[in-house]
């Protein structure tokens, strides 16, 4: 891996930021030049939200991923802003339960995984990021099986234990989905 | 080398000054820098500091100046809206010659504006912060680990100098996270026997004021300023020269505009043309010498800014007018995309041949 530009936007409360921010630890303790960058204001407040993370081998210039290599749409408008976006040979990863179109471009790779209706089935509501994200992880190659639950106890305080434990179920459900 | 820990930049500058020594921070809630004072609310209880969200930016500023008098180092923290209404208060540390490190994460103008990224407050930050002769000294941080080392030597010029140190960032760098190493060194610590301490009867009281009304008294307080900001630009700038060594196309930009402007030279190597950056860390004092200097090697220059076009003015200045200088920029919350600089490179390359 050189440099990876990953794109995640859906609407706010969908929890948009952490996905990236968990992401971003996993950069960080491999020791990985990282940035985050969210969008902020009256967008993380129930309209779009996104966040742009960049993992490289080499120091990070601009922190604004406008051509992701990899696109996370948890809602149609994101899909619909960001889908041309992508760069050529990049993957979409689509959460199919709110998105009923499928992606139209064919030179990129596209996943389809129903994390919301998931989220709801396996009583993880409100986790359905982590389950695409779970997804993302596994077919982009950005992270081994055994480096998640590492990750997560860096992320979520030791304090809150229920809060690991279910976003670590969420995220490993999409990691072995359609397995 | 310390463990890196992933900090947004407000959280970042809060950390790093409370590594200053700074335990006493005024603020009043502004997007986007809000996080600062969150921080501060929650980190300066546990270090015997205070935290004071104040009943306004003015009232900020103002227990600011109170707390320097008294020789303790302080902090205020807005964005641009919030700035402008702390400029009289600029004016008074800079007359009575205290020392303050204030922050300003810049949004879009005038007026109320926005609340997105924008660095169009350069002027104000480098000239007129408000009434009468002075300067601050104003930094520019282009990552996170530079909100960290800035703000620790940002406290630390603002004690050697007795003036008003400004770090000047933008929203962008403000919400980013980043890897950063909080291994800052030791704080060096100043005398201040013209503090306001209380006497114990031991001494004559000091006074700390602004007011002169002898002009050849009050002529002479400036002078004196003068002198001691000749001797800040002699030793005090700092900059960052990037691909310069062959460049013959000069961008010269600082904050977010200089992380998006490196993926522009990257590109325009790239397609073979030969560009470079100097980066001013310290907006003032500018980097003149060093400008001025590429001039001499570079055929043109492109400022990129997030404003109409206010640092530019620096750049002229600097290389007194020797060669074209190309404006790349967007305003009102808008960031130029690489894309953008790419494409005034390109141009700076047909008017510079």
């Amino acid at each position: 891996m050189n440099t990876k530009q990953v794109l995640f936007a859906g609407f706010g409360g969908q929890g948009i930021l952490f996905t990236g921010k968990f992401l971003a630890y996993q950069g960080l303790m491999s020791g990985r030049e990282v940035s985050w960058l969210p969008s902020y204001g009256p967008e993380m407040r129930g309209g779009t939200a996104n966040c742009s993370v960049i993992l490289s081998d080499s120091p990070i210039g601009s922190p604004i991923v406008s051509n992701p290599d990899i696109l996370l749409a948890m809602n149609l408008p994101s899909l619909d802003k960001y889908e041309n976006c992508t760069v050529s040979g990049g993957q979409i990863f689509v959460d199919s339960s709110l998105i009923e179109r499928k992606v139209k471009r064919t030179d990129v790779e596209s996943f389809y995984i129903p994390a919301t209706r998931l989220a709801s089935d396996e009583n993880l509501g409100g986790l359905a990021n982590m389950i695409i994200l779970g997804k993302m992880l596994r077919h982009s190659g950005l992270m081994r099986f055994e480096e998640i639950a590492p990750t997560m106890a860096k992320v979520v305080s030791a304090k809150r234990k229920n809060l690991y434990e279910l976003n670590l179920k969420a995220i490993e459900l999409g990691y072995n989905h359609g397995e | 080398m310390s463990e890196k820990v992933l900090m947004k930049g407000n959280e970042a500058i809060a950390e790093a000054a409370v590594m200053a020594g700074c335990r006493h921070y005024f603020g009043y809630p502004i997007t986007p820098q809000t996080e600062i004072a969150a921080y501060m609310s929650k980190r300066m209880p546990q270090v015997d500091g205070v935290f004071l969200q104040a009943e306004s930016e003015i009232a900020a500023i103002n227990m600011v100046i109170g707390v320097s008098a008294a020789g303790k180092r302080a902090m205020t923290s807005s964005s641009s809206p919030g700035i402008s209404l702390k400029s009289e208060g600029f004016s008074y540390l800079a007359g009575c010659d205290l020392p303050a490190f204030i922050v300003n994460v810049q949004r879009g103008g005038p007026g109320l504006g926005g609340i997105q990224p924008s660095q169009s407050d350069y002027w104000q930050a480098t000239r007129a912060s408000g009434h009468g002769d002075f300067r601050k000294i104003v930094l520019a941080p282009a990552s996170v680990q530079e909100m960290v080392s800035l703000t620790f030597k940002g406290f630390d010029l603002a004690d050697k100098y007795r003036m008003t140190v400004l770090l000047l960032s933008d929203g962008t760098i403000g919400q980013m996270m980043e890897p950063v190493s909080l291994e800052m060194g030791d704080v060096t610590k100043y005398d201040k026997p013209w503090a306001v301490t209380g006497t114990k009867g031991a001494r004559k009281p000091n006074i700390v004021n602004s007011l002169f009304l002898l002009p050849e008294v009050l002529e002479q307080t400036n002078i004196e300023r003068y002198e001691r900001y000749k001797s800040i630009e002699k030793t005090e700038v700092m900059y960052e020269e990037y691909m310069m060594d062959d460049a013959e196309l000069c961008v010269v930009a600082f904050g977010i505009a200089a992380r998006v402007s490196k993926n522009a030279i990257k590109a325009a190597r790239e397609k073979g043309i030969k560009a470079g950056m100097i980066r001013p860390i310290t907006l003032w004092p500018f980097p003149k010498d060093a400008l001025a200097d590429a001039a001499h090697r570079v055929k043109a220059f492109v400022s990129a800014e997030l404003s109409m076009g206010q640092m530019i003015d620096d750049v002229e200045l600097a290389i007194r007018c020797k060669r074209p200088v190309i404006l790349c920029s967007r305003a009102g919350g808008m960031i130029p995309t690489p894309e953008n600089v790419l494409a005034a490179l390109d141009e700076a390359g047909k008017i510079g041949g």
